[in-house]
């Protein structure tokens, strides 16, 4: 640990230290971490690009927080579940879920297309702190079920433990010792709040108020993020309820593609976390530690041209959705009132293609 | 007279709030440094200092409870929600105790408070961030629930909210706040319309159009595109509860026909209430049933669908044929 209580593994300088408490899993990927948090950068990249470009709506960049998603999205079994926010770009990779489904919310053409039991990963929430409860209720249900191999992870911002559902959802978890891991990627801005207007003591020390640990781990050290969060999920499956893990990290881009950073925070304070960026980090560790070398350095960057390359077309060619699909999925059993509005907007969008046909057939 | 942006009029109309009354405060989430996400309070705490423009933390309810306590205390809490669809984690505060204080006091409480949201959609927005809420809160009682549509109304009414005894929930169309409009900073506040009377935008004889917010504009352009058929009266209700019904009244009688536009779904909007109204104030007076063109019964759709789902303006204009089809 260091002086200010923060959990690390892996310095910024990319030296390894050690910490009695969270031993490193010698069975650790680092290259495959390594590779994952390379991979949804340049997700991310692409994503801002292809918005600026108008292919999408909107983007929330997740740079700067790629160790804390990779990290804890890693440390997940295929039988956890994951909740996430809206800028869980990494866990949702983690996960195995395809960017495009992704893409797809800011292009505007779903509002949620996968699966979530499939992939074990809920729909993105944007309604800030909503998910915290969900996901304690899940491991409600967890527990009911009696899964000892199942545990929860429920992912919100630094600017979200101030809205009450997020204590509620603290509150429960305790009371009921629900197996369930609050994972707060405390990257110290909520759009133009800083982190000190959401609270005056440090945001894990929240749990002891509420009678479960809370820890502060470096959110830009992969190996730290994860050692922290397995533990937490390991605790929750042996019955030791929740935890609230203070990822400590940085929102390097813009709160979205909309915001303009430049008129709240100066571009000296970003300067300083550039250089504890999350990648850089493992990549000294990795080429001084003689276990990568250039030629992995390289096809981890030809894997990542070729993933570019791979969302740009498929972003593009992305479909949107048959207007008359915006009456599918309101009700399990439909409603008259519902076949009605379908039908009668159906014989008004085909009224005008009845105008159309007239009046190329009158040549005009 | 100036050119101003609806969002920079209603700036304009905070600043002099804020001037004129040195217990107006603005509070919400960015509204300080960054000036809120469309800019509206942009520059007012540099000018107005840190506790008269207020960043709160991330929570809707506390911001309003905050400003229900701030009220009894004798301030006028200006409260933004950042987005229509984030109102909700509020509605409790707002329902339950900002609506009702004043009846439960026997009238002893007022409690100024005024809430400003951005509302509906047509701006490609992901999820959250392009509903019309403001059935839930016509349907509270206490509530003064009011729409603006453009840059100078939208000046005199802000003013006129913050400078009302009651709750007022005000709502801005976020499609329209970078329109601009002719303002008269200079006039008095007292010559501006009353918050709670309609406006007709554009007078007419065959045909009542009714609207508020985004679809204002909308409707005047529907109504100008057929000026050559038919003579369409086009009112802006402004106050959504209580309704002027003294004005649409008036207007339906003389023309004997009536449409009510709004981007909320059609069922058991605010349209409902209208039609129902109408009905029995001009009931030998119409020559159809009043009838409704909004969103439907589906949630707010991904925004690649929103254009389907808006009325625009070929919609209105079939909801006003339809009106002559009796
Ligand atoms: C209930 C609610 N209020 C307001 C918003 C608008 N909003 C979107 S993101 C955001 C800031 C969130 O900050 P934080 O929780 O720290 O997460 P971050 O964006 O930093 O990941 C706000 C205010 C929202 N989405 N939901
Ligand atoms: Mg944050």
């Amino acid at each position: 640990m260091t002086e200010t209580g923060l959990i690390q593994l892996l310095t910024p300088e990319g030296e390894r230290v050690d910490n009695p408490a969270y031993p490193l899993d010698e069975a650790a990927d680092i290259k495959g971490m390594y590779r994952d948090m390379v991979l949804v950068r340049r997700i991310d990249t692409e994503a801002i690009a292809l918005q600026r470009h108008g292919e999408l709506g909107l983007w929330a960049s997740l740079l700067g927080q790629e160790a804390a998603q990779i990290g804890s999205g890693r440390a997940l079994t295929p039988k956890d579940m994951a909740f996430p926010s809206y800028r869980e770009h990494g866990v949702a990779w983690c996960r195995g879920l395809d960017p495009l489904r992704l893409l797809e919310l800011f292009r505007g053409v779903s509002n949620g297309s996968w699966d979530p039991e499939e992939h074990k990963f809920h729909l993105y929430t944007i309604v800030i702190g909503d998910q915290t409860l969900h996901a304690t209720g899940y491991a409600m249900g967890i527990q009911r079920d009696a899964a000892e191999d199942e545990a929860v992870i429920v992912y919100f911002g630094d600017g979200a433990t101030s809205q009450g559902d997020v204590s509620e959802a603290f509150a429960w978890a305790s009371v009921f010792n629900a197996p369930v891991v609050f994972f707060c990627q405390n990257n110290q801005w909520a759009i133009s709040a800083p982190q000190d207007r959401q609270s005056r003591v440090p945001l894990y020390q929240r749990a002891s108020g509420f009678g479960f640990p809370g820890v502060r781990v470096d959110g830009n050290d992969v190996l730290a993020c994860h050692a922290v969060t397995r533990r937490a999920l390991q605790a929750a499956r042996e019955g030791q309820g929740p935890t609230l893990i203070e990822a400590y990290t940085y929102r390097m881009g813009a709160h979205t593609t909309t915001d303009d950073p430049t008129r709240y925070r100066l571009a000296s304070d970003v300067e300083v976390w550039r250089l504890r960026d999350p990648i850089e980090r493992v990549r000294s560790y990795l080429a001084r530690s003689g276990q990568a070398d250039s030629t992995f350095f390289a096809a981890i960057d030809a894997e990542a041209n070729e993933l570019g390359e791979r969302i740009r077309e498929g972003c593009r060619t992305l479909p949107d959705p048959a207007p008359l699909e915006l009456f599918d999925h309101v009700y399990a059993g439909g409603s008259a009132i519902l076949d009605d509005e379908r039908e009668r907007y159906a014989a008004y969008l085909e009224s005008f293609e009845q105008t159309d046909t007239a009046l190329e057939e009158a040549g005009l | 007279m100036s050119k101003l942006t609806l969002s920079k009029a209603l700036n304009e109309g905070l600043r002099r709030a804020l001037e004129a009354d040195p217990k107006v405060m603005i509070m919400g989430e960015d509204v300080g440094k960054l000036g809120g996400v469309f800019r509206v309070t942009d520059g007012l705490q540099k000018d107005f200092g840190e506790h008269r423009v207020v960043d709160t933390p991330l929570a809707e309810s506390g911001i309003i409870g905050t400003a229900i306590g701030l009220a009894l205390r004798g301030y006028r809490p200006v409260c933004e929600i950042q987005f229509d669809g984030f109102v909700f984690p509020a509605t409790d505060q707002i329902i339950s105790q900002l609506a009702k204080m004043r009846y439960r006091s026997r009238g002893k409480i007022s409690l100024p408070v005024v809430i400003r949201i951005p509302c509906g959609g047509g701006i490609g927005a992901v999820e959250h961030h392009s509903e019309s809420p403001e059935a839930y809160f016509t349907h509270a009682a206490g509530l003064r629930v009011v729409a603006c549509a453009d840059a100078a109304d939208a000046y005199s009414m802000i003013q006129l909210a913050i400078a009302s005894d009651d709750p007022v929930i005000f709502f801005e169309p976020k499609r329209r706040y970078w329109d601009k409009g002719e303002v008269d900073t200079t006039a008095p506040l007292d010559s501006a319309q009353p918050l709670d009377r309609a406006r007709v935008v554009l007078a007419g004889t065959d045909v009542t159009l009714l609207s508020y917010g985004p679809l204002v504009r909308t409707c005047v352009e529907a109504a100008m595109a057929v000026a050559r058929e038919r003579s369409v009266e086009v009112i802006d209700l402004r106050s959504l509860s209580p309704l002027d019904m003294a004005t649409i009244g008036e207007s339906v009688r003389r023309t004997g026909r009536c449409v009510v536009a709004h981007e909320a779904p059609v069922y058991s909007g605010l349209g409902a209430e209208i039609a129902a109204r109408v009905t029995e104030a001009c009931f030998y007076h119409l020559e159809a049933p009043v009838l409704r063109v909004g969103g439907f019964a589906t949630p707010y759709p991904p925004s690649r669908l929103e254009e389907h789902y808006l009325p625009d303006l070929d919609r209105i204009l079939d909801g006003v044929d339809r009106a002559f089809s009796y």
